[in-house]
């Protein structure tokens, strides 16, 4: 099991490695043939350790792989934690990776950079698989850190762009707003716990749920909150949750397939991953999962609503990401995290295809990449146009689709939590059927209905993209439509079994499961809640205005231009961001660095000291005269000098 | 004749090492320059087989032959591998050198076995005589190897600079055995120690004896103030023997400082300790704040020599077990990371001239990215940085200080290793945001490349597995 | 009579003669040459007195390997020296300051 465990781990990084270091000679098919055998040797090998944890749930274990250093009794080290939630984020990282990587071949097949670019997703893929199996929370942070490292890198992949340069950095500065907040968690674990292992962390947190923790002087915090807390905030910025969100569409920037992997299946899932991990911690504080409720439901809506006003069709998916993410945050926030699991494993196979069906068009337009061009693609490029169509359904939870069952759930979990704010929740996130129904239609319709403005121009030229494109489009397919099928045993089964914790008054889950009998019942079951007829109307309501009456849509932007501004500028983050912290902080960080660094700091202390040093360096290398019998005297001065301090 | 047959079989790697550096030396007699290929080879065997040969005598513990002359132990098997390990690579690194200069010959491969020789006996002495034998062996052939290419002006000034001081300093050294005979009646390690145990010689006289000793050894290692050789002879000697002296007669120091300060003068323990910590201390404050002032990149890596110098005499400071391994560890950690300093400046030089200043790096991260990668990474490691392994080797080293109760001492060390950054750093700073005054493209032979890559892929290995070395060193020093 | 401590005091002025020649002689490197023989000697001399009032061989055995060894040491010491003053056309000491700093 060992040796398993870290063949998937290393077999990417190899891959990566060998890509990235002598990607010139062994040219892009040697790049992108070590590649993939590694992560399809990870994908393989992650079905065995699958099968044998599956079938036999004794075979969940901690696995210490290596100690790498110790510092004051604290072990550091790197190991590895088998069990059902592991393996299922194995899975899905390998398989969406192993897609990712033949889809490569295609879309990157002109770019100067092809090597490199198959070296950084497989060096993603290894980051993802450390943060994922990791048993502790120091490896979790290496992880965490490295797949941010990589996306970066990837953000800014096409680093002659001022825009991906541009991307690139918000990216970085977000981010690092949820590292320090991640840390500090970590740090409080450290505090509390005494420990940074998973398992000896969990046992004890029953035990620490009564512990405080002195945030200010006299201000005491219970020790679980203040821990989930900060936890949160590096999920928050990593999943993108709002106000932390603003990274995300602004990421689209790098090619396509990294939208795929790295933004939509795996990366901005960790958040998720990591709560579900930790629910152990995280059930002891109500206040923590309140906050989480509210967070991913307000992400849910309103990240929601801006989709419908975005022209850019892969700003389109980053949207509806970021709206999903907040179903699953939402669900964490209801202790459903079987559920929250559910649907980031449903929804990496339908936005990942999502995904690359934009990007197959993008690829087939030339890069164009604006959707008011585009028009009358179903004939075209059959393939894509019915697996984006699956895809599409899937997302809007189309009864009996993947997404169907994941979603309803989660509507469901949260109609039972008896959290404050549940029921504010619960509104938003149903509210958000409609509108996802609305702009995945919208895009659909306006993409591969209708015609172009500029037929004949650009669309007579238009070809179905090649196999290496549409056949993980295939693959991709068929789980989002099957994948709804696991809920029986994923959710309401004992699949997770101890890898998930939840307590009692946190019955959601428990609730649901007493309401459930099969999975036919379950479709029934959903036509009797609001969400299904939603979901319809918000169809109909695209067909209606895109397809039928297009007038209307024109009208709309004109009749709401308040409503319809505010959306296009994203509510204003980006300007609030830009006026309140890069101007504020500029205008204090000037006052900051012309008084405190320059005068003080630099002045006084680093430049003074480094003047000083200096200067004494200078002086001293004086006695360096060059003379030997200088130097044959000193000797005699150091001889004195030890016999007189024994002496003296 | 039986005991004889046998002690011979204990100490073989050194007589196999006798005759091969004997054998590449005649060859270079009787056939000139054109057996320049053959001689290199056949060192590179000889000191394969000779690893081989100490690997294969095991010592799991303490065996003596020649009359407790000669000691092997899992130390002596330690340094004797990692000191063939090192010439062979030292070796690799500074044929294309020399061939470019057209300097090179047989001769220069007899000196580097003769030294390695030197270095050999020295890790088995256990005894005054085979000290001082293997010393001189050592130390004559680097006095030679500076002065090797023979029409270089600051070569000869560095070479005699470099006898004389060495001259001076050995003088010292045997003054100081021939006052602690005459106190002990023995020149054997195990029996001064066990007069000193036993009765309490003339203290006075003793700590007289022992400081000439002291000084023999900091000369060797180079520590302050006895130190004025190192910046001269590494700034004078041709890049490829300087590389080989930043290397394995450290390993020699090493061994030769435990050898004396643990087995023979333990009792001396308090006395030697006082002179140690002047020393260090010394030697930390003044290699980094000296090294910052350097312009010449050679002399500045010089003057880091003589700061890490003192982390490997803090290691020895506190004279505990762990101490001596952490010790062991900082000396083999440094020495892979000078190989690799002097390698990627062994390459980088052309024909016409050396790359001595710190100026001609600037821009390397665009004409050879991946040498100045390797130059980043070893940099990063010789500064300290945490999380390179060169942070792990002064981690232990402080470890066994506090471990210990030299407080102080650990934080000036870690006070002037922050300062000590500083100039690392600057060389990382020439490579990644400076143009290149002149464009001028390497092409470096593949051999050297290969080697430097191992070279610096082990510095990223070990950050990544300490462990393994430092149980090693742990279990060698035990 | 002639005691051990005469013996160790004649080394020790020799030795110190030696070392003194090495820091005081500013002119001729071949002085600091004959200076480190000085103090070799002196060595040889506190090896050999203590030898025999210790009844023990082994002082003079080693005096038999450090007379070699400073032969060799001599011999490489005034190489260097030739070439050097190939090099230089000077041995004065106060020219060797080249390398320095």
């Amino acid at each position: 099991m060992k040796i398993l465990c870290l063949i998937i781990v290393l077999a990417p990084l190899a891959g990566a490695l060998i890509a990235g270091l002598s990607g010139r000679s062994i040219g892009r098919a040697g790049a992108h043939w070590v590649t993939i055998t590694g992560v399809a040797l990870s994908f393989l090998l992650s079905l065995v350790v699958f099968k044998q944890v599956i079938l036999d749930p004794a075979a969940s274990m901690s696995i210490d792989v290596y100690r790498w250093a110790v510092l004051g009794g604290l072990n550091l080290k790197v190991g590895f934690l088998i069990d059902p939630l592991t393996v299922t984020m194995m899975l899905v990282v390998t398989f969406v990776s192993l897609m990712v990587h033949i889809y490569t071949i295609g879309y990157m097949h002109d770019d100067p950079g092809y090597q490199r670019f198959f070296a950084y997703i497989s060096l993603f893929t290894f980051s993802m698989l450390m943060l994922v199996m990791s048993n502790n929370f120091l490896q979790l942070f290496f992880g965490w850190e490295a797949v941010g490292l990589v996306s970066y890198l990837l953000i800014g992949f096409w680093y002659t762009r001022e825009s991906a340069i541009h991307a690139n950095l918000k990216a970085f500065l977000v981010n690092r707003v949820g590292d320090f907040g991640f840390l500090l968690g970590i740090a409080a674990v450290l505090a509390v716990f005494g420990s940074l292992d998973y398992l000896a962390v969990f046992s004890q947190a029953p035990g620490a749920s009564g512990q405080t923790i002195a945030i200010a002087a006299g201000i005491e915090w219970p020790a679980m909150t203040v821990i989930c807390l900060l936890l949160f905030v590096g999920a928050m910025a990593k999943s993108a949750q709002v106000p932390l969100h603003v990274w995300l569409p602004d990421s689209m920037e790098g090619p396509t397939p990294i939208s795929a992997l790295i933004h939509a299946a795996t990366m901005v899932t960790a958040g998720i991953f990591m709560v579900a991990r930790m629910s152990p911690l995280f059930e002891f504080s109500d206040v923590a999962l309140s906050v989480i409720l509210v967070i991913g439901a307000l992400t849910a809506f309103f990240m929601g609503l801006v989709g419908i006003v975005q022209n850019d069709i892969k700003r389109v998916v980053a949207y509806s990401t970021l709206s999903q993410l907040g179903y699953m945050t939402v669900a964490l926030g209801a202790s459903a995290y079987s559920i929250a699991i559910f649907h980031l494993f449903t929804h990496a196979f339908f936005k990942a295809l999502l995904f690359l069906a934009a990007g197959s068009v993008i690829v087939a337009l030339h890069h164009e990449q604006d959707m008011r061009k585009m028009g009358g693609l179903r004939e075209r490029m059959p393939v894509t146009y019915w697996t984006a169509l699956i895809g599409t359904l899937a997302l809007v939870g189309f009864p009996g689709f993947s997404g169907f069952f994941s979603k309803d759930a989660i509507i469901e979990a949260v109609h039972y939590s008896n959290l404050p704010g549940a029921g504010l929740a619960y509104i938003l996130v149903t509210a958000g059927v409609f509108i996802t129904a609305f702009y995945s239609f919208r895009l659909l319709f306006l993409t591969f209905h209708g015609e172009s403005p500029d037929r004949g121009k650009v669309v007579g030229r238009i070809t179905e993209s090649p196999a290496v494109i549409t056949v993980p489009l295939v693959l991709l397919a068929i789980p989002s439509v099957f994948a709804g099928l696991f809920i029986g045993p994923l959710v309401f089964g004992d699949y997770f079994g101890d890898s998930l914790r939840v307590l009692d008054h946190h019955g959601a889950v428990a609730e649901l499961q007493s309401h459930y009998h099969g999975l036919g019942s379950f479709i029934v079951h959903g036509f009797q809640g609001p969400a299904v007829w939603l979901m319809f109307a918000g169809i109909l309501s695209a067909w209606w205005v895109y397809r039928r009456q297009p007038t209307i849509a024109d009208l709309g932007k004109r009749k709401l231009r308040l409503l319809y501004n505010v959306l296009f500028y994203k509510y204003g983050f980006d300007e609030l961001y830009q006026g309140l912290f890069a101007t504020g902080t500029h205008r204090v960080g000037t006052v900051c660095s012309s008084f405190g660094d320059r005068m003080l700091i630099d002045g006084l202390v680093v430049n003074g000291f480094a003047r000083a040093v200096n200067w004494c360096s200078l002086r001293v290398r004086n006695v360096q005269s060059g003379y030997l019998y200088h130097y044959a005297f000193t000797m005699i001065l150091g001889l004195l000098v030890l016999l007189g301090i024994r002496y003296l | 004749m039986e005991s004889l047959n046998a002690d011979v079989l204990m100490a073989l790697p050194e007589v196999f090492m006798l005759a091969a550096a004997s054998v590449v030396l005649l060859i270079g007699l009787y056939t000139g320059r054109a057996s320049e290929t053959l001689a290199y080879v056949l060192s590179l065997a000889a000191l394969i087989t000779t690893a081989v040969l100490v690997y294969s005598t095991s010592a799991s513990s303490e065996s003596f032959a020649f009359g407790g002359m000669y000691l092997n132990d899992p130390l002596a098997q330690a340094i004797k591998l990692f000191a063939c390990v090192t010439v062979a690579a030292v070796l690799m690194y500074a044929r294309p050198y020399l061939q470019q200069r057209a300097r090179i010959s047989a001769e220069f491969y007899a000196l580097g076995l003769f030294a390695t020789l030197g270095t050999l006996v020295m890790a088995s002495a256990h005894n005054f005589v085979l000290i001082y034998l293997g010393l001189e062996l050592l130390s004559l052939c680097l006095y030679a190897l500076v002065a090797f290419v023979r029409d270089s002006r600051d070569a000869s000034e560095a070479a005699i600079k470099y006898f004389v001081l060495g001259a001076i300093a050995s003088g010292m050294l045997l003054y100081g055995m021939s006052i602690m005979y005459g106190l002990t009646g023995s020149l054997d390690l195990a029996g001064i120690n066990a007069y000193l145990a036993q009765s309490g010689a003339n203290r006075i006289a003793l700590v007289f004896a022992l400081a000439f000793i002291v000084v023999g050894l900091a000369f060797k290692f180079g520590a302050v103030p006895f130190h004025m050789w190192v910046p001269d002879v590494y700034q004078g000697a041709p890049t490829a023997i300087t590389l080989f002296i930043a290397t394995m007669p450290k390993l020699a120091a090493f061994v030769m400082a435990i050898r004396l300060l643990n087995y023979g003068l333990q009792e001396l323990l308090a006395d030697w300790q006082q002179m140690l910590m002047v020393l260090t201390v010394l030697s930390v404050v003044f290699g980094n704040v000296i090294a910052i002032a350097q312009t010449n990149i050679k002399r500045m890596l010089a003057y880091s020599a003589i700061s890490h110098i003192g982390f490997i005499l803090l290691g020895i400071l506190p004279g505990t077990d762990f101490g001596y391994a952490a010790a062991l560890f900082y000396t083999v950690i440094y020495v892979l990371m000078a190989a690799g300093t002097f390698g990627v400046l062994i390459l980088l030089g052309d024909r016409e001239r050396e790359m001595d200043r710190l100026v001609d790096l600037k821009g390397l991260a665009k004409t050879s990215p991946w040498f100045a990668l390797i130059m980043m990474v070893l940099m990063f490691s010789m500064a300290g940085v945490p999380l390179t392994v060169g942070f792990y080797a002064k981690l232990y080293v402080l470890q066994s200080l506090v471990y210990d109760g030299w407080l102080s001492v650990a934080v000036l060390a870690v006070v002037m290793s922050v300062v000590g950054a500083f100039y690392y750093l600057r060389v990382v700073k020439y490579m990644y945001f400076d143009e290149a005054d002149d464009v001028f493209q390497v092409q470096p032979s593949g051999l050297a490349q290969a080697v430097l890559s191992v070279n610096g892929l082990l510095v990223v290995a070990l950050f990544i597995f300490p462990n393994a070395l430092l149980n090693y060193c742990v279990q060698v020093l035990g | 009579m002639i005691t051990l401590t005469h013996f160790l005091v004649l080394g020790a002025i020799l030795f110190s003669i030696g070392v003194a020649g090495i820091f005081l002689n500013r002119k001729n490197v071949i002085l600091l040459l004959m200076a480190i023989e000085l103090m070799l000697l002196a060595v040889n001399m506190n090896f050999v007195a203590f030898s025999h009032y210790l009844d023990d061989l082994a002082g003079q055995v080693f005096v038999f390997f450090i007379l070699t060894v400073s032969a060799a040491e001599a011999a490489i010491g005034l190489a260097i020296l030739v070439v050097l003053y190939r090099n230089r056309r000077t041995i004065n000491v106060q020219d060797l300051e080249t390398l320095r700093g």
